[in-house]
């Protein structure tokens, strides 16, 4: 990928003059062909041998009448099986991605990610609540919203947990940065802490439902909850690219940004509820799924540089690709079983982004 | 003209500056003076609507309150004391944002070029290349400083005069470089904007500065020019220090003025 290039001396951008937009342009062009790639990848992989190559063969040029049978099979697991997981995969890879260079870039902080803020930590504690309780307490709720109840329940916790938390930092209409962060952890520990006592109170079968979905999958994709995400996700992440502007002024501080002309207080207003719109929908419907908010910003950063106008659309590129590669290998390593894509993109993840800080330590300190 | 009357500003119940009347005219060089805590970046941040401040500040004739960010970056730019980065941005990056408002005032399709032009200004040619966290302090602060000019150009735009708000420009810089940034300020003045700049060294603020506002405690001790303000008596007082204003040192003591630049 585009970080070889760059392994020569740090002291130099990769452009003599400085202006990395040619070369951004040129990473966003082949990170569009590795989605294609990735999207045809995780239509033709699976536990059963149903290929996305045939069903295309059989669009165009009809089903050879001995396999209709089997065209039949196909269309049912390509059609209804495999396209809406893809398509989740998408959705939610993108927003993770983007999600986390926006926290990134308004916390003016290269750890920031959703999951920091507490954001991740609210959506994960509406979802337990309805896995725990729903039969029980909750069973009316459940009742009344069907298969709604657990999605709508992670979505409501991560948007109350951003507004509180945007409660508590802005005071005489200015949103103080630092005391989110620090409220966002405080609130997070809260907010594990009854998640785990509703794990106590947890029987066997909720358990295993919960460690699932705490490590996060796209198994549970259906056309249905692609209705219910995928319009929040994709309104959501189209209101970020006229953030990027403004969040190139933010790294050079708050009050510059004002001076520049930037309206930060909207900006700040705008960035926290696209995030936490986006986030609440995606663990809603996926659970939790780590590292990708923090490793593709970081390795595009390297690649493109931090201007956003270039890493928010390469981030949501990278972030589908990524996660439909890791939902690939989750569904067919253990096959016909499969593991919770969580645990790929960790132990994908996590040595990957130590390779990068070792060889990139230079590029990085500021 | 930036017209500033009656300023108080308070920090954390702490009232750092009390009832500061200030006035910059347009093709006038501004110099705001006073020993450390003295209040000084305190009364720029007010007049730039960083700070809430009680009292009145007027840009060309507008109550800066009453403007949005926008109108405010379109009337003038500031230079802040010191600038760190979130991310790794290249010197042409981050000119460029200078660029963000789209108001530079030159045509629009020489916007492109203009990081290079203004980086030759600053004596950074063929820095834009560099990552901005590898250039010295002095460095980092010339390439704020072309920042800022990208964003303000043209120092007359649609017939209004624009402005300069540098805190302390050259407290990082050489003597050569010092010279120069103030050069520019100058030439900002002369082509008809309003320059108001923090400054430390006495002999630079009277060879540079149209007129003098002395900050002492958080208030006004004097304002005018530069021969009318910089007495010993003023100096003595502010300052807390007893030197003569225009006296040579006594025997063969080497000293150097930057006035006595050729």
């Amino acid at each position: 990928m585009a970080e070889q290039s760059i392994a020569g001396a740090p002291s130099r951008a990769m452009a003599a003059d400085g202006d990395r937009s040619a070369r951004a342009r040129f990473v966003i062009a082949l990170l569009c062909l590795a989605l294609v790639l990735s999207v045809f990848l995780s239509l033709t992989a699976g536990a059963s041998d149903a290929s996305a190559v045939r069903v295309i063969r059989d669009w165009f040029m009809g089903a050879l009448p001995a396999d209709a049978a089997l065209a039949a099979r196909d269309q049912l697991i390509v059609y209804d099986i495999r396209m809406p997981r893809v398509l989740l995969g998408v959705l939610i890879g993108a927003a993770l991605a983007v999600c986390g260079a926006v926290m990134q870039g308004l916390f003016r902080n290269p750890l920031a990610d959703p999951g920091l803020i507490g954001v991740s930590a609210g959506s994960s504690l509406g979802a337990v609540t309805i896995i725990v309780l729903g039969a029980t307490w909750l069973a009316p709720v459940t009742l009344a919203l069907g298969t709604l109840a657990l999605p709508l329940a992670a979505f409501s916790g991560g948007l109350a947990v951003t507004l509180l938390l945007y409660a508590i930092a802005t005071r005489q209409g200015r949103t103080s940065v630092a005391t989110m962060l620090l409220a966002g952890i405080a609130i997070s520990a809260l907010a594990m802490a009854l998640t785990g006592v509703l794990i106590f109170m947890a029987d066997d079968r909720q358990l295993r439902d919960l460690t699932f979905w705490q490590l996060g999958s796209l198994a549970g994709a259906t056309w249905p909850k692609i209705g219910t995400a995928g319009p929040v996700i994709v309104a959501a992440l189209s209101a970020m690219p006229f953030l990027s502007r403004g969040l190139n002024a933010l790294a050079l501080g708050e009050a510059t940004a004002g001076h520049l002309g930037i309206p930060v207080q909207r900006l700040k207003y705008t960035a926290i509820v696209g995030v936490s719109a986006a986030v609440g929908a995606s663990v809603a419907v996926s659970g939790g799924i780590g590292f990708i908010g923090i490793v593709v910003p970081h390795v595009l950063r390297l690649a493109i540089g931090p201007d956003n106008r270039y890493l928010l659309p390469a981030s949501a590129l990278l972030g589908a690709s990524l996660l439909l590669i890791a939902d690939a290998v989750a569904r067919t390593i253990v096959a016909p079983a499969e593991l919770p894509i969580g645990i790929v993109t960790a132990v994908a993840g996590a040595p990957f982004f130590l390779w990068i800080l070792l060889r990139k330590r230079g590029v990085i300190d500021l | 003209m930036i017209e500033a009357h009656d300023i108080s500003v308070a920090i954390g119940g702490k009232r750092i500056v009390s009832h500061v009347d200030f006035a910059a005219r347009p093709g006038e060089v501004s110099a705001i003076v006073g020993p450390n805590g003295s209040g000084k970046t305190t009364l720029l941040k007010a007049l730039t609507g960083e700070l809430a401040y009680t009292g009145t500040v007027t840009l060309n004739g507008r109550d800066l309150s009453a403007m949005t960010p926008v109108e405010a970056a379109t009337l003038r730019a500031v230079l802040p004391q010191a600038t760190t980065l979130a991310f790794p941005f290249t010197v042409r990056e981050i000119v460029r944002l200078g660029l963000i408002g789209g108001r530079s005032g030159v045509l629009p399709g020489e916007d492109a070029r203009l990081p290079e032009r203004a980086l030759a200004r600053v004596d950074l040619d063929g820095f834009a290349g560099r990552f901005y966290q590898e250039l010295s302090g002095g460095e980092q602060q010339r390439v704020q400083l072309a920042r800022v000019l990208c964003q303000v150009w043209a120092p007359v735009l649609e017939g209004r005069p624009r402005y300069l708000f540098l805190d302390e420009p050259v407290s990082s810089l050489d003597v050569k470089h010092q010279l120069i940034i103030m050069d520019i300020a100058r030439d900002f003045a002369r082509r008809g904007g309003g320059v108001v700049a923090i400054l430390h060294d006495l002999n630079l603020t009277a060879m540079y500065a149209d007129r003098l506002f002395v900050l002492s405690r958080g208030q006004l001790a004097a304002a005018g020019a530069p021969a009318d303000v910089l007495k010993d008596e003023l100096i003595e007082k502010v300052f807390d220090c007893r030197l003569k204003v225009g006296t040579l040192p006594a025997g063969s003591v080497p000293f150097v003025l930057p006035q006595s630049a050729a």
